[in-house]
This record gives C-alpha cells, structure tokens and sequence, in this order.
C-alpha cells in the first residue's frame, strides 16, 4: 500500500511509486533523481522534524515534509 | 536517426570549451587546476549569475575555458540553469566538457543526457576517481564511453590528474566536429514520439527558432512546458499558438491515461536511458567493501543529529570567532605600528602645512585604519571558505531552514546571511548576490533586505574599535553578542516585512548535501585571495578618494585670518608667562587641540556634523561621529578612518603615541551607552552605496531606496533607546 514519504521513519527503506507533484517542484524533484523504481533510505530529520534528508542514488537530498508529500513510495524489508 | 547540424558560425582563431556540470562535482577545482594562479581569470558578477573565464595556451592553439554555475539539468528551473543553457545556445562554444562525479554517476548523467539531446560535443570527465576507488567502484571506461558514443577521461580535479589528457581529448573531439551539432533521438515511447514529429515536422516546415535550437530539442521543450522557450516563442509568431495546443492537448491525453504530464513521462524514459546503459556492467562494486558505510553519512550522523547538530554548529560558529580574534590580532597590531612608523616618518619629511596634514591625516590615517584589519578579514574568509567548501554549509541551511522559516525566509538564506557577516566578517555584496538562489521573489526579498544588517568585514574595524575601547575585557564575548544581535534583529524585521508588505506562502526547500570532502588548499586560498582582495582594491580606490574627499571636507574652510592671529598670541602670551617647561608644554598643547578642534567645527564637514546634532544628539553621538557616519554610507570602512582623520586633526600632541581606541575611551563626549548606540547604529543603519547598489540589481531601485531609509529609521529608533535608557538607568 504505496502511502506519503512524510510516514516514513529514519533508517526505513523504501522505492517510490510515483512523483505526484506538477510544474517546478516536480521537475525539480525528477532532476534530483526521484523517479518510479528509485530506492531511498530515511537518513533522519533535522532538529525540528522538518526538513527530511533521504539516501538514493549514491548521495544525499534533503527535502521539506510539504515536498515529502508529492512522493509516494512503498516500504521495503 | 540523428542528423547533424552544422552552425553557420564564423571561425574563431580560439577553442572555447565550456565547463559544465552538476554543482560540487569539482568543476571550479578542476577549472583552477588547469588555468592555475599564472592565467588570467576574469570575474563577471553581472546581474546574472557569475561565470569564470580563463585562457590557457595548449601547444599553440588558444584555449578559453568558460566555467559555467553548477546545474542539475537544463530545464531553466534556476537563473543558474538558464545562465548555462543561454550561454551554450547563444554563444554556440565548440565543446562541453561535462565533469560528473564517479561516485553519482546515476545522477550526474541526467545532466550529460540533456547535453546529448542538446546536440552539442561533449567530453565527459569522469571526476573524484580517487573517492570511486575508495568506495570500491570499478568503471570500465571505455564500454562508457561506446555506449555514450563520447570521449571519457578519467580526473581527478583535486590533484590535476589526468587534466592534460582531458584537455589533448576536448581539443582533438572539437577538430572532429567543427560547429555541427548531432542531436541524440531519445525514444519517449510510441505516443509521446508520434508527438514529437508531428511538433518536429511543423518547427522544420515554419523554420521556428532553428537557427538557434534543434527542431525536436524545441519539440521536447513545449512537451515539458519550458517557460523559457514557450515565452521566447511567442515573439517569434503565429507557430508558437499551434504548438502551445499540441503540448496542452498532449498534457491532457497523458494526465488522463497514464495520470502523470509529459514532463515526468520524459524524465522517466532519461532515468530509463541511463539505467540501460549502467545495468550493461559499466560500475562493479567490489563485493568486500559493499556494505561499508562512508566517511560522509558517519560524520553526518554526528554534525546534522538532532540534538548535537544544533549545539556542534553554535560550537564551530563560536570557535571561528576566537580564533579569528586571538590569531587576527597579532598581524593588526603588527599593521597597526607599520603604519604609525610611515605616519611618523612621512611628517618628519613632509614640511608641514596642507601637503603634510593630506598625506599624514588624509591618506596614511585614513587608508591605514582600513588596511590594519586586513588580516583579520582574511583569516575570517579564509573559515568561511572552508565552510563552504568542506560542505558543511549545506548542512547550516537544512538545520536552519525550519527555524527560518518561521520568519518567513529559507534555508537558502542562511548563506546569503553568513556571507553577509552573519559569523562575523563578510561582505553584503556578495551576500546579496547569494540570494539568487532563492526561487520565490518574496523570499528573497525579505532575504535582501534584512542580509546588510550582518556585521559585515567593514563594521567589524568598527566594532572592535569601540570594543577595544570601552569593553576590552570582554573582546570575544561582544562580538558574539553583536552578531547574535544582528541574527535577532534579522529575523525579526524578516517577519515583520513578510507579514505585512511583503506576504506570501514559502517555497519548496529541495537540496543536496554534498560528501564532506577537505578542501583544497590552493581552492582555498584563490577564493579567501580574491575576496581579500576585493577589501584591499576598495582600500586603495573608493576608500583612498573618500578618505581624500572627507580630509578636504574636514579642513576647508580654514579658520579665519582673525581667530588664527588669536591662536598664535595666546601662544606667545604662555611662552612669555609661564616658566616652568612641563606647564608650558602643557599649555601649548592644550592651546593646539583647542585650535584644532574649533578649525574642524568650522569646515565643511563639522558645519555638517553640527547641523546634525540636534537630531543625533538623541543617540549620544556628536558632530564627529555624525561626520564618520555620512562617510560611511560611501562605505564602511570610511568610518573608522573618518574617526583616524577626525582625531589626529584634532589632537595634534605629537608626543602621543596612543592609538585611535584609547583617544576615544579617554575623549569625555563618550562613555558605554554612546558606544553601545553606536555599535548598533552601525549595525542597522542605510547599507553602504555598492550594496544598496546590488539591492537594487537584485530587485528594484525602490525596494533599494526602502532598503535605505528603512533600515536607517530603525537603526536610529534602536540607538535612541539605548543611549537614553542606559544613560537614565545607570548614570
């Protein structure tokens, strides 16, 4: 059941689903490589639980729960 | 499939070659490492984003190296992107050198993909190596390179490997394909490519914009709702309005079917594209170090924790300032006598009168108080540099960008902020600049405006003055408290103007953190070079001429013929009375300050500052202070240096060998509450000419001009309270 990155907890893994922001978010979101099929990982979250920093494709993204959003993904392991 | 298009360009004598590449893959280390200290590097910080240039000579044949702002794509999202994408469309140079990093090579070829579809010959630098080979990464190059059908060398930037080889590569891949650009046809599948003909037929049959883009590269745009090309289209006719319908329609179809735009159809099939090509074993990782966990996300795990993140950053922010303070004081005070003993040697030589008074009190006093904080503002920019290039910067703004936006700003702020002064000893130059990073208008606006209230590099000779003087045994900790101050007060007009003249939502926060990496030291040191040597420059044009303007300012008119000839006979009535010689000397010392003191009340500059009294009076500060700070609007650094001049052409005790500091601690029109509403008078008031200057570029000339009067109203409004309170509470 595919639900919002923002449910996620640090250390969990997971694979996006689907990217359902539009315009420049969106663009900005697929040009930082969040794409259908990409694995993540949860790093952990800044001190007031906003913004979120996630693992995917070597490196590190950190992004706001607003953004968190637009990802749905589905956990892994 | 691909057609290759050949430029009708004139041939340049020179090879361009532009550099191009997603932010922190080494780019401008790689561009220092080949053009080094012995070439000529250009800076351009128009109003768009700055761009390096430099020439290099490789075996006969001139080279231009343009280094263009880091981009994740060319989807013209940022002003970084569009400067990069304008400047390889419109100035059509002979080659892209791509550098990615070996380590992201998933990510990085998203931006190599665009350049494919672009059409223009690429090189690809496959960067940090030395990091891959760590990580136990194996590339195999040269299958890379088949599929890419591209050259890739690998480099590594940080110690120059393999840049020779990468430029014999560029240079020899640009005389293969002189001015034609072979576009690469990516399949988006069956729908979205019927599309892209029927769009690719009409642009080819219409001749729309094809002297500057290829056809289909125009196509793909209007499918991914370029607001860029869709707005330059519009001005080149009716065309424009048929394929606006395609792309909408095409949008429509797409939303309903498969509930994603076109854009992210796209995306998806470039992702796809790249997966294809790295799956055909082009990266093996070495199966013993496949679950080590590096260096990056150990150290992160520590400095961005939620509990130790906040307390590590104010620990590292405090420990910049002692050492800036304990480290950069010995140089200063070498400086300091440096140019005691040219001031003294040069009145030794000059024969008084108004040569001697412009060289010793104009010049050398004026441009010498400046030049004395030199060392401590190179070793600030020196940490800054180092923040910024280890990568720990990143990390400030994702810490910091919850609590900013509390105020309305952002986490891109906090770099604009710092650069500005925010740890003490910045510039709100390029500060301002920095806020180009920021999307939303508002944001950075409410950024603009509140970033010159930093204690930039200028305003700390001023600081440390008055510190120095009244405060002395407190050095580190009011400093502290000055910048802590200015944070406050930042964040506290962000909110106020973001909640009423400037309202709106906040914009997305999307960032990489970069892997920590240790900074170069030649990186380093151009970077702490060029912005010392901006201070220096500006010491030796606009603060020399000002220091000369506000000399002539504070000494014509002289006195008159009349009260002179009084000086001169109370003079001869002490030499004639007074018999002991420590009372005569005294005497006469006292008659000269006297005379100094009423000639500077009657110049130009002193019948300003008097006039001013009245209002500044409220704050504590006399007509001499009210001379330095109508200098300081020019710049800054002209108040200290204003006070230089204002001083020495008051007390002309040639015997006193005391410093600017212990004149003002021991002047009776100041105590700690002047020097408090001081401190913050300076702190907030109107930012000087070239910031505002810079506003303006940024924004508007009136958001400038409110900028100006804004900040001077609260800067007053704030030193009235301190003085009057703290002269009523505790004298």
């Amino acid at each position: 059941m595919p639900k919002s990155l923002r449910r996620i907890g640090s250390g969990e893994r997971a694979i996006v689903t689907a990217v359902t922001a539009e315009g420049e978010v969106g663009r900005r979101l697929r040009d930082m490589g969040l794409s259908p099929g990409t694995e993540i990982k949860i790093l952990g979250r800044a001190p007031l639980k906003d913004p979120v920093s996630i693992r995917l494709r070597n490196y590190t993204l950190t992004l706001r729960n607003s953004e968190a959003d637009f990802i749905m993904v589905k956990k892994v392991g | 499939m691909a057609t290759a298009i050949k430029w009708k360009i004139k041939p340049n004598p020179s090879t361009t070659i532009a550099l191009a590449g997603n932010p922190n893959s080494g780019k401008t280390t790689l561009f220092n490492a080949i053009t080094g200290a012995r070439q000529h590097v250009g800076n351009y910080p128009g109003i768009t984003v700055e761009r390096k240039e430099g020439t290099i000579n490789l075996k006969g044949v001139n080279v231009k190296l343009v280094d263009l702002p880091g981009t994740y794509s060319l989807s013209a999202y940022s002003q970084e992107e569009l400067v990069a994408r304008n400047f390889l469309v419109n100035e059509k140079p002979d080659i892209v050198i791509d550098i990615v990093d070996a380590t992201m090579l998933e990510r990085h070829l998203y931006l190599t993909i665009q350049f494919f579809e672009l059409g223009i010959p690429v090189v690809l630098a496959l960067n940090m190596m030395d990091d891959a080979r760590k990580q136990g990464l194996r590339i195999d190059t040269g299958k890379l390179s088949r599929l890419l059908n591209c050259p890739v060398v690998e480099t590594v930037a940080r110690t120059g490997q393999g840049k020779n080889n990468l430029l014999q590569t560029a240079v020899k891949h640009t005389e293969d394909n002189l001015k034609t650009w072979t576009p690469l046809e990516i399949t988006y599948g069956a729908e979205l490519d019927l599309v892209l003909d029927e769009m690719t037929e009409i642009i080819q049959e219409q001749q729309f914009m094809v002297d500057r883009y290829p056809a289909r590269w125009i196509a793909l745009k209007y499918l991914e709702n370029d607001a860029e090309i869709i707005r330059y289209g519009k001005l080149n006719g009716k065309v424009a309005e048929k394929l606006e319908s395609i792309a909408e329609k095409t949008k429509e179809h797409c939303l309903r079917t498969l509930k994603v735009p076109p854009e992210a159809i796209i995306a998806d099939y470039r992702y796809g594209l790249i997966n294809s090509i790295l799956k055909q074993n082009i990266i093996i990782q070495e199966k013993t170090r496949q679950e080590r966990i590096d260096f990056t996300t150990k150290l992160d795990g520590l400095l961005v924790n939620r509990f130790i993140g906040p307390i590590l950053m104010i620990a590292i922010l405090y420990g910049m300032f002692q050492i800036t303070f304990t480290v950069g004081e010995i140089p200063m005070n070498w400086l300091e006598s440096f140019f005691g003993w040219i001031s003294t040697t040069a009145t030794r030589f000059i024969p008084e009168g108004l040569l001697q008074s412009l060289v010793v009190s104009g010049i050398i006093d004026g441009v010498g108080g400046v030049m004395g904080f030199v060392p401590l503002i190179a070793i600030m920019f020196l940490m800054i540099s180092f923040l910024e290039d280890s990568g720990y910067m990143a990390r400030v703004a994702y810490m910091l960008d919850r609590v900013l936006r509390i105020f309305g700003l952002h986490g891109y702020s906090a770099m604009p902020f710092i650069i500005s002064g925010g740890i003490a000893g910045g510039c709100a130059v390029p500060g301002v600049m920095a806020t180009r990073t920021l999307r939303s208008p508002k944001e950075k606006l409410a950024t603009l405006l509140t970033a010159p209230f930093m204690p930039c590099g200028a305003k700390l000779p001023v600081f440390m003055l008055l510190v120095a003087a009244f405060f002395t045994e407190y050095k580190a900790q009011m400093m502290f408290s000055i910048t802590l101050f200015a944070w406050v007060m930042a964040l506290l007009v962000a909110k106020l103007v973001r909640s009423t003249i400037i309202k709106g939502e906040s914009t997305p926060f999307i960032m990489e953190l970069p892997p920590y990496r240790l900074p170069t030291l030649q990186g380093i040191f151009i970077h702490t070079w060029e912005r010392t040597w901006q201070y220096i420059k500006k010491a030796g044009t606009v603060i020399l001429a000002v220091s000369i303007l506000l000399w002539a300012a504070m000494t014509f008119p002289g006195l008159p013929e009349q009260q002179v000839s009084q000086f001169e006979t109370e003079r001869i009535v002490i030499l004639n009375t007074i018999q002991s010689d420590a009372e005569r000397k005294q005497a006469l010392i006292n008659i000269n300050n006297h005379e100094g003191q009423t000639a500077l009340r009657y110049s130009l500059a002193g019948k300003i500052g008097t006039s001013l009294e009245p209002i500044s009076q409220w704050a504590g500060f006399d007509w001499r202070t009210n001379i330095a700070l109508v200098g300081g609007f020019a710049a800054k650094e002209v108040i200290v240096s204003t006070f230089g001049t204002a001083y020495s052409l008051g007390d002309v005790d040639p015997e006193a060998a005391d410093t600017l500091s212990s004149r003002i601690a021991a002047d009776p029109s100041w105590n700690k509450f002047t020097a408090l509403a001081m401190i913050v008078f300076v702190l907030l008031y109107a930012p000087c000419v070239v910031t505002v200057v810079a506003i303006a570029k940024e924004s508007t000339w009136r958001w400038a001009i409110f900028a100006t009067v804004f900040n001077t109203a609260l800067g007053f409004g704030m030193a009235v309270a301190i003085y009057q309170i703290g002269t009523t509470l505790f004298t």
